[in-house]
């Protein structure tokens, strides 16, 4: 209910919602957990495992129980916490993990059973039948413990990436937070001032307390609107910092404010990687719970969470309140509810020495051991040393003292620090290099002590970064000390709840300890105690007291779980923000690109390349009809295919023969200048890198090609040949890929196409096979290779890249004119297939010179890269498995790539493996299927049979084991 | 993580092309236990290490980087060029 | 004798505009890789202030001025941009025609950083990178360069075959910096 006259909220701006089909008014500012309470609404969802009826218990995002679903369909979001929702017109939510409906819910029953689910249930009554684990076990847990669903729509991107770069990164905008922020500003570094709620103000907003002399929430306005002003300041409201990372880089989530988010193109969150050179944490701390019998029931909540729905959203949780504690936070609550007018039915203090100035019912040294009530809460049960009494009450605020948010402190691997005074884990100091930590966060727990740190933080910063320190002086503000007496747990009977979110009780921790498992992490992992998305927020300390107290070890030597990102869940649309659709990967367009998609050739990645398949004509309805027919067409007539996707680097320098021959395993510094020459590339290891033709422009001048998936790989070996293995040699080299456009004219009539084309004609004498050299073309410079991917006479002819659309359209219309035309990668790989050439289906890795009979190619006179690694008589044994080629003999003519080879009257298993097969076509020139393969000892096995098997498909024939070069094999069509 | 680039100055990790231990290639073309030790074995610190980077979508500049792999510290960034693996 | 026509890369999709922000291509210019050989740096230098005007541009830096450009582009390399290069540089450095490799887009308007900020890991701020500073870098998983032109005025290259990329993400990245405009942020 409404409290008249408090809250930051706006009465003038009412906003309608609806939560589970149910419509409600809220005000601008709420929250739909503000709203929900301010409506009366207290059951709000179901627990995790017990599915026991739950409500909000805080006020921020470490909220554990107040899990909803908002949206429909590809926009639905599950699992976001009512606490963190900003309400806005038309927002519609829904509670989650109930069925049918969250006041009448089937699966309650699991809260009968509960004696039978504690900790390690599953492990000890899920072990048989073992058929049962994934078929039957599985689903039901799966749909009896759980939070929101996913539509099982494609998510819509709508999420965007973004970097920012600052000196100083304030983590938090309390009163710590905007003090340090304010510092670093006036001295003028560059600051980003991060908070996660949508207002600046932190736990200002929350108190009815006074600062500089006038309301906290007027000073956090002045100084709001100051920072807001200055240039050098990015105020970042809805941003969670998430994650703490090397150098100071910093991972955070945005969240639009619901307004922005809407309009058109808006992202709905960005997600930030921030760098900054120093770092003020000033998070804050979040208040502990205090386990007792039943302290899960709806309308128990933390007392400051009591007082933020009091003072800043200007709703009671409840008509008659409970207030119980270790510390002031609870006096503190009382005095809030008092003076709004709302009823506190009794004060709890469980410190025996604790006094009380306030008017009312004053119970010192006592604690409720246990609550009633069906779907929230109707009565407390206090322990006094009197005896036990019952107290009616539908809201209990509770506070067990407060945990600094030490979380972006340990994210590199360090633990926090036990403050026995304090009972608190504090920052490790230094952990984080460039972070400090200041307010509550370092474990200052008053006002005026945050307001302190964060300006000497502030100031630190400054100092560091060489700047001249401002004179701000710190303004007055409250200074009680943090009295605070340990209590974790009220001993007694009935359920305590530690986690609320995976419903871990301090049975099942205690449990734990029993069974052995009693290392912090192992508890964890039995219990799963503060696994849930919480992570722990709420629990994870009284779960190592009572780990503590049940392995009779000190809180210090039983330690903390490890801390990890993120410090709030992040979607995994926020995490790939961009990576959807045509943002996954870059996309790489040849100059041919569009003229290929209009004559209707599907386009196949290789790599981030598009390349043609094939070329359909009219009639052609089948792949392997238009491949036939490009295939025929280049053997007997002239092909035109773009070849530009071929890495092409420049290298020039005095050195660069001695560099070719150095990273080639054959020579180069012998080639003549206007030749062309094909070489093999090893890796270190010995194992082949690349191959490619290399063309020499010039005495110091050559231009490498690579083939298109090595292209990246090879220009980084060549750059570090050049400067981590010779780096006195002088050479230079530059990739020249996309600045030429290339295109392989192939066939018989490949001169007569090119001489209508070319400013002066060539012949064979001119231009012999493996020649090079410049050309002209409707005078654009160009260059021409006589080089031959397919064995026929062919050219390969580059132009500017932005001359590339204009020569494919000429060439494939002057080759269509002459019976030919433009042919796809279909029809390149039957053409390479058939004369045994090879690609990265054969040099895969795994394979050396010797493998593909290219053990000739390296050179004896020379040392070259990955000569002594393939001079191993391993990588030598003639048992090794080499390159063939194959053809189909039995009743099946089909050879399929990855099928294995086997001997013929072999077991067709493992052991008998004898090869595979790396490549397989049709061949429309020799009318049956072939293939290449890697059989052991194969080229000393040519003409004998072998049996294939594809496992897989269940495909199995007889194959004759042929020469690699299946067509041609004296090369005459190369030359002609 | 980041970088100090000799050429370009400090940059993100996303920049850089990770390779390996920066151990020196032996001399001369003959397989040998020194080629075996260069090609396979690695040490595996906790605390110092010297490694090769690129950065491959920056300068092209190849790096001998000196981290620490306990605390992430990075130590020196060199030009392996000038610095020699 | 045949003709061939130029293609400019991102034909038929340029110019981009969301709010104050555009993105266009930048007129086509000579553009030629210079890689000095050992020793040359000081005589390339001097021979291209002889003979365009300009001297050898620092690492992140550019020198000369519109029309005649060197942009450092990598280590020990710049870009010769706008003259035909003279011969006389051949023998201090190698020199390759890049002209037709690279697309180079204008990005123009008050939020251009902010745009970039989603496209690229670089540290843009005014007083980090001015006017006349370049960089290589990533741009949207591409490896590119950006260079500021001026205060709201920016080049980006990315290989010319990854045209249509690069304008997909610009235009995203403008469109939802300009939706946020005027947002309490």
């Amino acid at each position: 209910m409404r409290v008249a006259g408090k809250g930051l909220i706006d009465r003038a701006c009412p906003v309608a919602f609806h939560f589970d089909g149910r419509a409600y008014e809220g005000f601008a500012g709420d929250t739909l957990a503000s709203a929900l309470l301010a409506n009366g609404v207290r059951m709000v969802a179901r627990s995790f495992k017990y599915h026991r009826p739950r409500g909000v218990m805080t006020a921020g995002s470490e909220e554990p129980n107040a899990l909803v679903t908002l949206g429909l369909g590809a926009a639905q979001e599950p699992n976001l916490r009512a606490t963190t929702v900003e309400l806005h017109e038309g927002l519609w939510a829904r509670s989650q993990n109930r069925w049918p409906t969250l006041g009448f819910d089937l699966l309650a029953a699991n809260d009968l059973l509960a004696p039978f689910l504690g900790a390690g249930f599953y492990y000890k009554t899920f072990m048989w039948p073992r058929a049962f684990w994934e078929r039957v076990y599985e689903p039901v847990i799966r749909r009896a413990a759980g939070l929101g669903a996913l539509s099982g729509e494609a998510a819509q991107d709508r999420y965007e990436r973004a970097f920012a770069h600052c000196d100083l990164l304030v983590i938090g905008g309390g009163p710590a937070g905007l003090m340090a922020a304010r510092a670093a500003a006036e001295a003028g570094a560059d600051v980003i001032l991060a908070e996660e709620d949508m207002r600046l103000g932190g736990r200002l907003l929350a108190e009815s307390e006074e600062v500089g002399g006038v309301p906290a929430v007027e000073w956090v306005a002045e100084i709001a609107s100051e920072l807001a002003a200055m240039p050098n300041v990015r105020i970042m409201t809805r941003m969670a910092v998430t994650g703490a990372y090397d150098q100071g880089t910093y991972g955070a989530l945005e969240r639009l404010a619901p307004d922005v988010a809407d309009r058109a193109h808006a992202p709905k969150g960005a997600f930030w990687r921030i760098v900054a050179r120093r770092t003020v944490l000033a998070a804050g701390a979040l208040e502990r719970p205090v386990a007792f019998a039943g302290n899960d029931r709806p309308g128990v909540m933390m007392a400051g969470a009591v007082r933020a729905y009091l003072n800043r959203w200007g709703v009671a949780p409840g008509q008659s309140t409970v207030v119980f504690g270790n510390n002031d936070s609870a006096h503190r609550t009382v005095a809030d509810l008092q003076k709004a007018g709302v009823h506190v039915a009794a004060l709890v203090d469980s410190r025996h020495y604790a006094r009380c100035d306030l008017d009312v019912a004053f119970y010192a040294g006592a604690q409720v051991c246990g609550t009633a009530g069906r779907r929230g809460l109707e009565a407390v049960t206090i322990a006094t040393t009197k005896g036990e009494e019952r107290i009616a009450a539908d809201c209990l605020a509770v506070s067990g003292g407060w945990n600094p948010s030490v979380h972006l402190a340990c994210h590199m691997g360090a633990r926090p620090v036990w403050d026995a005074d304090r009972l608190a884990f504090l920052p490790p100091e230094g952990a984080v290099p460039g972070q400090r930590a200041a307010g509550a966060a370092a474990g200052e727990f008053s006002t005026r002590a945050c307001l302190e740190s964060g300006l000497a933080e502030g100031l630190r910063v400054v100092a560091e970064l060489g700047l001249k320190a401002p004179e701000i002086s710190v303004p007055s503000a409250g200074d009680a000390a943090y009295d605070i007496f340990p209590l974790w747990q009220v001993p007694g009977k009935g359920r305590a709840w530690l986690d609320f979110q995976n419903d871990v009780t301090v049975k099942d921790v205690q449990l734990s300890a029993r069974e052995n498992f009693r290392s912090v992490e192992h508890m964890k992992r039995y219990t799963t105690q503060g696994m849930a998305p919480d992570q722990g927020k709420n629990s994870n300390v009284n779960a190592l007291a009572v780990l503590a107290d049940a392995t009779g070890r000190g809180i210090p030597e039983t330690g903390t779980t490890t801390f990890r990102p993120p410090y709030v869940p992040v979607p995994i649309a926020a995490m790939g923000a961009g990576a959807i659709g045509k943002g996954f990967a870059p996309e790489r367009l040849t100059t041919s690109h569009d003229e290929s998609v209009v004559r209707g050739a599907p386009m196949i990645e290789a790599g981030l390349w598009y390349r043609p398949s094939y070329f359909p004509r009219k009639g052609e309805s089948h792949w392997r009809q238009s491949c036939d027919r490009e295939v025929t067409m280049v053997r007997g007539c002239v092909g035109v295919c773009d070849v530009s996707t071929l890495g092409k680097i420049d290298i020039q320098g005095p050195d660069a023969a001695r560099f070719l021959d150095f990273v080639y395993t054959n020579m180069f510094s012998t080639l003549r200048e206007g030749r062309v020459r094909y070489g093999l590339m090893l890796r270190e290891d010995g194992h082949v890198m690349d191959d490619g033709t290399c063309a020499r422009l010039g005495e110091r001048h050559y231009l490498m090609t690579t083939t298109t998936a090595a292209a990246g790989q090879v220009m980084r070996h060549l750059e570090f040949v050049a400067q981590v293995l010779r780096p006195g040699w002088d050479v230079r080299m530059v990739s020249v890929t996309e600045q030429w456009a290339q295109f392989a004219v192939a066939g018989p009539q490949a001169r007569d196409l090119l001489n209508g084309l070319l400013d002066a004609p060539i012949d064979d004498a001119g231009f012999p096979f493996m020649a090079c050299g410049p050309v002209r073309v409707g005078g654009v410079a160009g260059r021409l290779f006589r080089i031959s991917f397919s064995g026929e006479h062919a050219y390969e002819i580059a132009v500017p890249a932005r001359y590339g659309a204009a020569l494919f359209r000429e060439l494939v219309a002057r080759a269509e004119a002459m019976g030919g035309g433009a042919y796809g990668m279909e029809a390149l790989n039957v053409l390479r297939i058939e004369k045994g050439f090879i690609t990265h289906a054969e040099i895969h890795g795994r394979v050396t010179a010797y493998d593909i009979g290219m053990q000739g190619m390296m050179s004896a006179k020379k040392d070259f890269v990955g000569k002594p690694a393939a001079s191993r008589v391993g990588l030598m044994d003639p048992e090794r498995e080499r390159l063939v080629g194959l053809k189909p003999v039995g009743a099946v003519k089909e050879l399929l790539p990855g099928a294995h080879l086997f001997d013929e009257s072999a077991e067709t298993v493992s052991a008998n493996d004898q090869g595979y097969i790396t490549s397989a076509c049709y061949s429309p020139t020799l009318g049956h299927v072939i293939g290449q393969a890697f059989l052991r000892r194969g080229p000393e096995r040519i003409g004998e049979r072998v049996r294939m098997v594809d496992h897989l498909r269940g495909t199995e024939t007889l194959c004759e084991v042929t020469g690699v070069v299946q067509y041609d094999a004296d090369g005459g069509r190369l030359r002609g | 993580m980041r970088l100090g680039c000799p050429v370009c100055g400090e940059r993100d990790r996303r920049e850089f092309y990770y390779q390996g231990a920066a151990v020196a290639r032996p001399e001369g073309d003959a397989w040998g236990l020194d080629w075996d030790d260069y090609l396979h074995n690695r040490d595996n610190p906790a605390g110092v290490t010297r490694d090769l980077w690129q950065h491959e979508q920056g300068c092209g500049a190849w790096l001998i980087v000196t981290r620490d792999t306990v605390s992430h510290e990075v130590l020196d960034v060199a030009l392996a060029a000038e610095a020699g693996a | 004798m045949v003709e061939v026509q130029a293609e400019s890369p991102g034909k038929g999709r340029l110019p981009v505009t969301a709010g104050a922000l555009r993105l266009s291509a930048a007129a086509p210019e000579r553009m030629t890789s210079l890689a000095p050989y050992k020793g040359q740096a000081a005589a390339l230098s001097g021979a291209m202030q002889a003979a365009h005007g300009m001297g050898w541009p620092k690492p992140g830096r550019m020198t000369g001025r519109k029309g005649a450009r060197a942009m450092w582009f990598g280590r020990e390399m710049a870009l010769l941009i706008g003259p035909e290069p003279d011969p006389g540089l051949a023998a201090h450095a190698a020199i390759v025609d890049q002209s037709d490799a690279w697309a180079v887009l204008v990005l123009e308007g008050p939020e251009a950083a902010q745009v970039l900020a989603r496209l690229c890991p670089l540290d843009l701020r005014d007083q980090v990178f001015k006017r006349g500073h370049v960089a290589r870098t990533e741009v949207a998983h591409m490896a590119g360069a950006i260079a500021r032109m001026g205060a709201d005025n920016w080049r980006i290259m990315v290989f010319r075959s990854m045209t249509g990329t690069l304008i997909h993400e610009a235009e995203t990245a403008m469109r939802r910096v300009a939706a946020r405009r005027n947002s309490p942020v």
